[in-house]
């Protein structure tokens, strides 16, 4: 019983402190719940942090909610999800509600402006540290279908800003094919 | 009424922003804006800039800020969790059948070859808000000129530090964001 409210604070705390310093939404949070929860807790494997990536993302809703939600359920079940919901909302809901009483204010301001604008570089060197570790580790497999389905992919969403949506379905289906094939060939 | 009026309006748009962020914009400009005009197109604006300036979630930004002005802070509550509710539901069913079927074959090949796509989507997006930090609105430029090498300096010293000492990035963020800022104010 200790132990499990442990972990629910625990969850209620990781969550709220990284929806509070998200700024730029789902893609944003995603590298830092990889870095809380399977780097630094160690609660899950990194393989499955993307596969439930995978399923926040090709569901509707806030990527960061969805994720917080799978990630709660994973670690503690359905009470756990509602903490990981409530720590990812109450942030946003809380910031929004003091900032829509001066809004103007706070939109014109320079100083605010200033430091926003020194952010983005900070919020796209953690992506970047991601990116790199977490692509490193597919290059190593030396999986010929992961790297194509990895530069594909990007290619898809960058240049070509194709639906999110159709690049995973499509990616999905490659995956399972290849899976398939390689199955049958060891049959025979 | 209008507090079920906001939930249904936020229950619609959570339930059809699929792919998070800048899909749910149009939505939410569609049911605030025109269907129920609780918001003019300029405050819609405001509100698009803001959300993005703050944390979180444009959907329960928007959700928030709306349910706030309209109903005061029980509509911000309502609009919120009428944002999120789709998605909790559909969101559970799939974790349901991801836990009890992820040891099928299928399952596992559709997986592994998600994992490296959502390696690309994220990679992909965080060259775009380095794209933003670096050459601003206008998109790349070869133009040295048009470089701001703040925003690289920051990105590198950054970037050192993370790979380096892993430090936590939270505190990369902030920190950029103050000795960013202070030059920022300073030039």
């Amino acid at each position: 019983m200790e132990n499990k409210r442990r972990i629910y604070t625990k969850l209620f705390i990781s969550t709220f402190y990284l929806s509070a310093f998200t700024f730029g939404g789902g893609y944003v949070i995603i590298p830092l719940m990889k870095k809380k929860f399977v780097d630094d807790l160690q609660w899950l494997q990194e393989d499955e942090m993307l596969n439930l990536t995978a399923i926040a993302q090709s569901s509707p809703g806030p990527v960061a909610v969805n994720a917080a939600l799978l990630l709660g359920y994973r670690i503690a079940g359905i009470s756990g999800a509602l903490v990981t919901i409530l720590g990812t909302v109450l942030p946003p809901l809380i910031t929004l509600s003091v900032i829509s009483l001066f809004y103007s204010a706070f939109r014109d301001n320079i100083v605010v402006n200033a430091v926003l604008k020194g952010m983005q570089a900070g919020v796209a060197a953690v992506i970047a540290d991601v990116v790199l570790s977490l692509g490193g580790n597919v290059l190593k497999q030396k999986d010929g279908v992961s790297v194509f389905i990895m530069a594909g992919a990007f290619v898809a969403t960058f240049f070509l800003k194709i639906n999110v949506v159709y690049i995973i379905l499509v990616c999905g289906c490659i995956g399972a094919t290849k899976l398939l094939f390689q199955m049958k060939k060891k049959q025979k | 009424m209008i507090l079920l009026e906001l939930f249904w309006s936020f229950f619609q748009i959570g339930m059809f922003s699929i792919g998070g962020g800048m899909a749910a914009i149009p939505l939410i400009q569609n049911q605030v804006v025109n269907i129920h005009q609780w918001l003019t197109l300029t405050e819609f604006t405001d509100l698009i800039t803001i959300a993005e300036m703050t944390p979180g979630p444009i959907g329960i930004n928007s959700a928030t800020f709306v349910g706030i002005k309209i109903a005061g802070l029980p509509g911000a509550i309502v609009a919120t969790v009428g944002c999120i509710f789709p998605s909790c539901i559909i969101v559970s069913l799939l974790a349901w059948i991801y836990f009890k079927f992820k040891e099928l074959t299928v399952v596992q090949g559709v997986l592994s070859g998600l994992r490296p796509t959502i390696v690309a989507l994220i990679a992909s997006a965080g060259l775009t808000i380095f794209m933003l930090a670096v050459w601003g609105e206008g998109g790349f430029s070869i133009n040295a000129q048009s470089i701001n090498f703040v925003s690289v300096l920051l990105f590198a010293t950054a970037l050192f530090i993370l790979r380096k000492w892993k430090l936590n990035p939270v505190y990369v963020m902030l920190g950029s964001g103050i000795i960013g800022g202070a030059i920022y104010l300073m030039i």
